[in-house]
């Protein structure tokens, strides 16, 4: 997404110029996220879905929850896995083909946070110990690009997972048979939100929106839980922080997070 | 092999973990500058049982052309990991995890090297792990800038690394791979001690914002080890005896 053109250096200047002021080019406060909309359950043919506005970038995941094998050294839980995608109708520049090394570190980072977080309640998604188990697969396609994807898939798989509910399965003849009503909510233990920072000079700002995320010197993304332990964290681009910009983000993660958790926490109500 | 015992003791009464060491020492690390002849430098690594090779050639023309910049010379790194390096053989391709850990290491040296003083060129990093054994990032990230360092590339600092974690409730220096497999978390750490600034930081697990504190401390202060091992290797290539 960076293209390194006359008109990018002066965004740049002009972004850097009125941060000196402590100001950023939308308006914001540097611990400001942008406008978080959420619409669940916008997909009724998925088990749980979101379409997440994050200012101008848009996501939307959806949930689907079906029997698989578990794994050969975890076969009393059930499985988790997260994907992330650019569309090419997403950016001029994304290109089809296969995925490029930073969308496979944004699909690994989103997954990482939801899955180190224990969100998901795999030991109750058991249908017959190492035989047979409920898989939960969030898959999240990026629709519309205005920076900060981590934050904006992140939302999109928590809102979904929270919306999800899954089909209930019997052991039939070795065979997981579909138990028709025995519908349940997808077992969740807490709500992980990830905060990504951009470090622009000595600035940290919270949520960069495309512009700043192609002026960042480096950035941060930290996921936080409901109980407000962090529990993921990743740290990208060709800069460095001090070990106090480090603490210092820590907090804000978790100061911001706790906001933002409040939003997703509507969404599990609304399903319910 | 054959699936983790389930008794072993991470952590015992007297403080000490499941391979004998404190909770603030580091595994051995040994490092050699330099070894491959064809490579402009180069360098290997121990680190407990990790052992890892790394190769760096340039700066060098751009191959294909349109990677290169006019105003920079670009950093390009390989993390590779043999298939007979783990337990179980591993498939050769590059896995999405390699292809991750790639780019974290790239992103972890830039701030290291002079690139802007080499436009339209390459400097490319071959790291392959010949055996992993948990922390093979950091312990790749030591010897990638050794071999930096060697093949005489303009640096502003060296990046050591080196992990802490979360074992038994405790904060620990260099999570080893039992730990990394049974432990609770794992925070691998890049860092810079002249600059004093962090290039490399993840975490996987659980921490409250005290132990996030600490473990980010207690990572820190395990890099400066490394990099007195890193400056020792190029010591001993350049003004020891070890020369070749």
């Amino acid at each position: 997404m960076t293209s390194t053109s006359v008109i990018d250096e002066l965004k740049k200047a002009q972004i850097i110029e009125l941060l000196e002021q402590g100001k950023r080019v939308d308006g914001r406060t540097l611990e400001e996220s942008r406008e978080i909309s959420i619409e669940i359950n916008a997909i009724p043919k998925a088990n749980g879905s979101a379409r997440v506005r994050l200012g101008d970038t848009e996501v939307v995941c959806g949930v689907k929850i079906q029997p698989d094998r578990p794994f050969p050294d975890t076969g009393d839980k059930g499985l988790f896995i997260c994907t992330a995608e650019l569309l090419p109708l997403s950016h001029p520049t994304v290109e089809t083909g296969p995925p490029q090394p930073p969308v496979i570190e944004l699909a690994r980072v989103v997954d990482r946070g939801i899955r180190e977080s224990h969100m998901v309640d795999v030991s109750q998604l058991v249908i017959q110990k190492d035989k047979s188990v409920i898989g939960v697969f969030a898959d999240n396609v990026v629709v519309d690009y205005d920076g900060n994807l981590f934050d904006a898939c992140s939302y999109a798989t928590a809102a979904a997972l929270l919306a999800s509910k899954t089909p209930k399965w019997d052991m039939v003849d070795d065979v997981p048979t579909l138990v028709e009503g025995g519908e349940f909510q997808l077992p969740t233990n807490t709500i992980p939100v990830s905060v990504t920072m951009g470090k622009i000079g000595n600035h940290i700002i919270v949520d960069p929106n495309g512009d700043e995320w192609d002026s960042m010197d480096a950035r941060i993304t930290i996921t936080s839980d409901s109980d407000g332990n962090i529990c993921a964290l990743q740290k990208g681009g060709s800069d460095g922080f001090t070990q106090e910009e480090i603490n210092q983000c820590g907090e804000i993660s978790v100061r911001v997070g706790s906001k933002i958790r409040e939003k997703l926490k509507s969404c599990q109500q609304e399903s319910q | 092999m054959g699936g983790r015992a389930a008794t072993m003791v991470l952590l015992d009464e007297n403080g000490i973990r499941c391979d004998g060491r404190k909770i603030d020492e580091p595994r051995r690390i040994m490092i050699k500058a330099g070894g491959l002849k064809n490579a402009d430098g180069s360098a290997y690594i121990e680190f407990g049982d990790n052992k890892i090779l790394v190769g760096v050639f340039g700066p060098r023309d751009v191959h294909p052309k349109h990677m290169s910049n006019t105003d920079t010379g670009i950093l390009r790194v390989r993390y590779h990991m043999e298939p007979f390096s783990v337990g179980e053989r591993k498939n050769p391709a590059p896995s999405r995890r390699e292809i991750e850990i790639s780019k974290v290491i790239k992103e972890a040296l830039e701030p290291a090297v002079m690139l802007e003083k080499f436009p339209r060129t390459a400097v490319d990093v071959f790291i392959e792990v010949l055996q992993a054994d948990g922390g093979t990032r950091c312990a790749a990230l030591s010897a990638a800038s050794v071999a930096l360092a060697d093949a005489g590339i303009p640096m502003r600092d060296m990046v050591a690394a080196c992990a802490a974690g979360k074992v038994a409730d405790t904060i620990v220096l260099d999570v080893n791979n039992e730990e990394d497999q049974a432990g609770q978390a794992d925070m691998p750490i890049g860092y810079m001690p002249n600059l004093e600034k962090i290039t490399l930081l993840q975490l996987d697990g659980v921490l409250t914002p005290e132990e996030y504190k600490k473990c980010v401390q207690v990572g820190v202060d395990g890099c400066k080890i490394v990099y007195d091992i890193q400056k020792k290797a190029l010591n001993d290539k350049y003004f020891g005896n070890g020369g070749d």
